[in-house]
């Protein structure tokens, strides 16, 4: 801008928090003496609706151009600072905030003079900023309202099924030539021994009946390009490929389940099958002579190559256990486990009904595993019980191993194709674990289901539904504003070096045609990793810049 | 479009509101206390990523306060409902707080001044507040509300100091109850859970043993803005507590007294609050005392792996069958059966947490009634089906999120809740 600049200045007494602990008025005069500022008062409470009055009549009265509140902190009050701004006709990005309450006055409470002084400093560190802001746009984008669903499991259907509710169309896309899953390899399901297909089968059918669900079966995703709002895509069905257009992806693309080749006797001893396997031969009634079944909890589960618990493997063992001894009384069944994980009011039950229903429950210890070795009649189980203090030695019809899921073998290459990360395990990984477990931190994808973490039916139809949530709020809107604070590459300087390509944590940077950084600023958070580290200093952080911080950082360490 | 119901602001109600407001729709966001926050705001640290609660909470509370379709309705409660799906008339009384929140900035003065100290319920009753408080120092909305139960002017006629020091002029003790009429087009219920009172298991101590403590009152000792100021001083004598021992499944899984049912977070937890206290002085002696380690959950089991190789954590498993205090020292004896050998021992400590069962709020029987819900056997609110719909009701448009339906944690309650955003948008669309 080339207008002078006329910094208002604003210092909050905030009651006491900041005028009891350091000399306000003071600070006040001080900011009236710094160049550019052509205005200075104190407030009680500079963000009461009285305080937030007196910046506009300010701003119009002294033909303020830029505004700097010295008061709390930026996190909360910010917004509403530059809100006042915006009403009295001043671009937002024209406010700088310096925070002298958590910077000052609590950190500094028994030393007032000290809290003053480093109250002005912060004040001209902020005003030397001020002079140099301009101001910045939001520019806004459109949202295609048509969601994408990466995977046709449990998961993948109520999502679909939610998103056409919420009044869009849905493409779903599935791997296999049957919609339905993991729950179609399975029979009954914990914890109410409903079956399986009584469950996909309506959401099956109700998703192929939806007119706003397109669903591509024998498909993959083979390519992904833009970004939220406006995701070009391309759908590989058989020799074919389409491209599809959508404004949101939802991944769920489920789990495997480990093959456990050589632990516990598997593949070798007769008699030894997975707990899957155990299902089918429930199923099919071909368990008719079995007498003694052993079941091994985490088989392949929480060692050191592989971590983690996989959750519904103890439910699923006490749930077949149970329909092992209803089916036959006289039968013995016993599980081997670490640490039952049954909880919660919907799994805790299991527990206790196995337990009434005579199922043998054995913990073993992590550092002493049973073992199977082939008997004369079967598969003979040792297992060393802590508990009794004695080795136990079980001679069983089968054994079925409880394997955890793994990683869907393509989520490599899914990640890659949208740009989102994976855990240590090979699960995909969520934006934050705690407040944002469904999003990514790329815009616009979303994740549930086991795709996410092992879980059961529950837990991934509730996560479903909110991928459905997430996925619907920008759809709904229809457009976006996107961040003012974004990168820019000066191209005259950029020598394409790729550093800042290699370290955006967003994939917001490109190389155009001439191999040359570029940045997609509706994908660009303005973290400032790239501008930190060219080393062509071709970035320019918006709000951010070199010359901005620059100022700001010697009016730190030097008086006006 | 009309309006959505959310009754509850833990972290479960706030994520629900704020997905709904985001796509456009109005929320009604109905809070019985002073503040929203709920739990986490009370939490020090949450696992397994050991973030500050309350500042990752603090910034969605604040967008629920200045989001334009989002109206708090604090201290307030639902009283009658009628109606349907797509069309629920929703009777909700709110209380006076007594203090003008359009005028009060939350400085703080009045409690400042405030000459009468009650127990603070929010920092679990180790400390105490005053008559007129501002609930924490995050609160939203930040504003003072006065406990008329305690306060002088409204018990004995006496003081009005509050209302003569306040800058704003905010303290009204004329206020009424108020009742709002709201039409809204489907409910979500997220009013959570509250802790088991251990007292009855006698056998614990707790209630006579002042370093007895619950798993929520630690969160509170061992927090920075807790009364210590996040130092272990352990509430008999002040010592520093070096030994410290967690019980796990207080009152939970067990048909004696408590309840059958595993709580689903209190490993975890307590394997957090362990690994704080080591955090704070590697030196402690930290022992959990467990039945079965429940690491279910996204990498729990590794921040297990990490709190015994890392932090020196020590986990026993055995259900310690009584703790005695010695009255000369305040020193606790946990006896307990050790089930490696099935020897009966004993352990000393200067601290015990007793990490207990979440139940369900009592305040659930009256809600349920007003909104036609069915409650189980505990008072949780029930799902349509445990299996295929866990988010929905035998209710049409009224939908579950959080602990209000049983215990979970925070990611789980946050992907409910949006969850039932999802369920409460398809209702909106369908009454469109
Ligand atoms: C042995 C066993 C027993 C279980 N028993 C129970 C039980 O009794 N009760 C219970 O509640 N839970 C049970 N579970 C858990 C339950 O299976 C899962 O919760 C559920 O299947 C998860 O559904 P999903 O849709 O997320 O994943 P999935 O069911 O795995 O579905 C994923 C879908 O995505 C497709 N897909 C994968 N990759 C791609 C790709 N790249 N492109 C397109 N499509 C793709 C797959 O073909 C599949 O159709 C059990 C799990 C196991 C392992
Ligand atoms: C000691 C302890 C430690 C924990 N640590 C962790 C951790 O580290 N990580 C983790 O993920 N989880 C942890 N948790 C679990 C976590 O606290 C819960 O998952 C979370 O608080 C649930 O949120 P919510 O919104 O469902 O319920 P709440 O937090 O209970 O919120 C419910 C809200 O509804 C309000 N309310 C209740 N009834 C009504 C009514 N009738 N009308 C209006 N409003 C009402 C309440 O006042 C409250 O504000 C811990 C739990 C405990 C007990
Ligand atoms: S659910 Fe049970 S069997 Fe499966 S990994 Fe976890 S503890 Fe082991
Ligand atoms: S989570 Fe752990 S402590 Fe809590 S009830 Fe379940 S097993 Fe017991």
């Amino acid at each position: 801008m080339s207008e002078e600049p006329r910094v208002g200045v604003f210092v909050c007494h905030c009651g006491i928090n900041i005028g009891g602990y350091l000399d306000v008025p003071d600070v006040v005069k001080y900011a009236g003496t710094l160049p550019g500022v052509a205005y200075a008062e104190a407030n009680l409470y500079t963000c009461s609706s009285d305080g937030l009055q007196k910046i506009k009549e300010a701003i119009k009265k002294h033909s303020l151009n830029r505004v700097v509140v010295a008061s709390c902190t930026p996190r909360t009050h910010e917004p509403l600072f530059q809100g006042a701004c915006e009403e009295a006709g001043l671009n937002k990005y024209l406010f700088e905030m310096a925070n002298i309450r958590d910077q000052c006055s609590w950190v500094h409470m028994h030393e007032r003079d000290k809290a003053t002084q480093k109250a002005k400093d912060l004040v001209r560190m902020a005003v030397a900023k001020a002079r140099l802001l301009t101001p910045e746009e939001e520019p806004e984008i459109d949202i295609h309202p048509v969601g994408m669903v990466i995977g046709g499991g449990v998961s993948g259907l109520t999502a679909a099924l939610s998103l056409a509710d919420q009044g869009f169309k849905v493409h779903l896309v599935e791997r296999e030539s049957k919609l339905g899953g993991y729950l179609n390899k399975l029979d009954r399901l914990f914890p109410d021994n409903t079956r399986a297909e009584d469950v996909v089968g309506p959401l099956i059918e109700r998703v192929t009946e939806a007119p706003d669900i397109t669903v591509h079966l024998n498909s993959a995703v083979t390519d992904v390009k833009g970004f939220i709002g406006n995701f070009d895509t391309e759908v590989a069905t058989g020799d074919e490929t389409q491209p599809l257009n959508v404004g949101t992806i939802i991944v769920a693309t489920g789990a495997d389940y480990l093959r456990p080749e050589g632990l516990y006797g598997y593949g070798e001893v007769d008699g030894v099958v997975t707990q899957l396997e155990l299902e089918q031969l429930i199923k099919e009634g071909k368990l008719g002579k079995a007498r003694t079944m052993v079941m091994i909890q985490c088989a392949g589960a929480r060692i050191e190559e592989r971590p983690y618990c996989s959750r519904v493997c103890c439910s699923e063992a006490m749930k077949n256990a149970m329909l092992l001894v209803d089916e036959d009384p006289k039968r013995e069944v016993y599980i081997l486990y670490r640490d039952l994980q049954t909880y919660g009011l919907e799994y805790s039950g299991l527990e206790w009904d196995a337990k009434r229903k005579g199922v043998k429950l054995v913990k073993y210890d992590a550092e002493r595993p049973p073992t199977v070795t082939k008997g004369e009649r079967g598969p003979v189980v040792n297992v060393f019980s802590p508990l009794l203090g004695e080795e136990l030695t079980i001679e069983a019809d089968v054994v079925a191993l409880s394997v955890p899921m793994v990683p869907n073998p393509d989520n490599k290459r899914l990640s890659q194709l949208l740009k989102v990360p994976l855990n240590q395990d090979g699960f995909f990984l969520e934006a934050h674990v705690k407040l944002r477990p469904l999003d990514f931190a790329t815009d616009g994808v979303y994740i549930c289901g086991t795709a996410h973490s092992p879980k059961e039916v529950a837990e991934s139809l509730a996560q479903a539904r909110g991928a459905a949530s997430r996925a619907g709020i920008p759809m709904a809107k229809g457009r976006l504003r996107t961040a003012a604070i974004t990168s820019v590459v000066d191209q005259e300087k950029c020598s394409g070096c790729g550093t800042c390509i290699e370290l955006c944590a967003y994939n917001a940077i490109t190389k155009n045609e001439k191999k040359l950084a570029q940045v997609t600023s509706a994908v660009c958070k303005g973290c400032g990793v790239c501008g930190a580290s060219c080393p062509e200093r071709a970035i320019t952080m918006r709000h951010f810049t070199n010359e901005e911080l620059e100022a700001q950082g010697l009016a730190a360490l030097r008086e006006a | 479009m009309k309006p959505v119901m959310v009754i509850g602001g833990g972290v479960a109600g706030i994520q629900a509101a704020l997905d709904l407001a985001d796509r456009g729709l109005e929320v009604h966001l109905v809070e019985k206390t002073p503040s929203i926050g709920g739990v986490m705001a009370q939490l020090d640290k949450t696992l397994p990523t050991m973030d500050c609660s309350i500042c990752i909470l603090a910034p969605k509370m604040i967008e629920c306060f200045r989001h334009p379709n989002i109206t708090i309705h604090t201290q307030s409660q639902v009283k009658e409902v009628s109606g349907g799906t797509g069309n629920f008339d929703v009777k909700v009384l709110k209380e006076p707080r007594s203090v003008d929140e359009s005028k009060c900035t939350g400085c703080g003065i009045c409690s400042q001044k405030c000459p009468t100290k009650v127990i603070d319920g929010w920092q679990e009753g180790l400390t105490t507040r005053k008559a007129v408080y501002i609930m924490f120092p995050q609160a939203v909305p930040l504003t003072a509300t006065i406990d008329r139960e305690h306060c002088l002017y409204f018990q004995k006629g006496v003081c009005q100091v509050c209302s003569k020091v306040c800058p704003a002029g905010a303290i009204d003790y004329e206020q009424r109850p108020e009742e709002l009429n709201l039409n809204v087009s489907s409910i979500v219920v997220a009013t959570g859970f509250q802790e088991y009172d251990p007292t009855e298991l006698k056998e614990y101590g707790y209630g006579r043993f002042k370093d007895v403590l619950t798993a929520m009152e630690f969160e509170r000792l061992v927090c920075a803005s807790g009364p210590t100021g996040g130092h272990l001083n352990r509430p008999s004598d002040n010592k520093l507590a070096h030994r410290v021992a967690f019980v796990q499944c207080v009152g939970s899984r067990t048909h004696k007294k408590g309840y059958p049912f595993c709580s689903s977070v209190c490993c975890m937890y307590a394997t957090k609050e362990a690994v704080l206290i080591k955090e704070h002085d590697p030196t402690s002696e930290v022992n959990v005392f467990y039945m079965d380690l429940k690491v279910f959950g996204k990498g729990f089991q590794q921040f297990v792996n990490r709190a015994k190789s890392h932090y020196g954590v020590n986990y026993v498993r055995g259900r310690p069958g009584e703790i005695r205090m010695n009255p000369l020292t305040n020193d606790l004896t946990i006896w307990y059966e050790d089930t490696a050998n099935g020897d009966v021992s004993s352990m000393e400590a200067d601290l015990a947490v007793l990490c207990t069962t979440m139940i369900a709020r009592p305040e659930n029987v009256e809600l349920a009634k007003a909104l036609g819900l069915e409650l189980d056997e505990w008072d949780f609110f029930k799902s349509l089906n445990p299996l295929t719909n866990p988010v929905e009701t035998g209710m049409p448009g009224v939908f579950l999120c959080g602990c209000s339906h049983g215990p979970r944690d925070i990611p789980e309650s946050v992907a409910e809740a949006s969850g039932a955003a999802a369920c409460a948008a398809e209702v909106a669309r369908r009454f469109m």
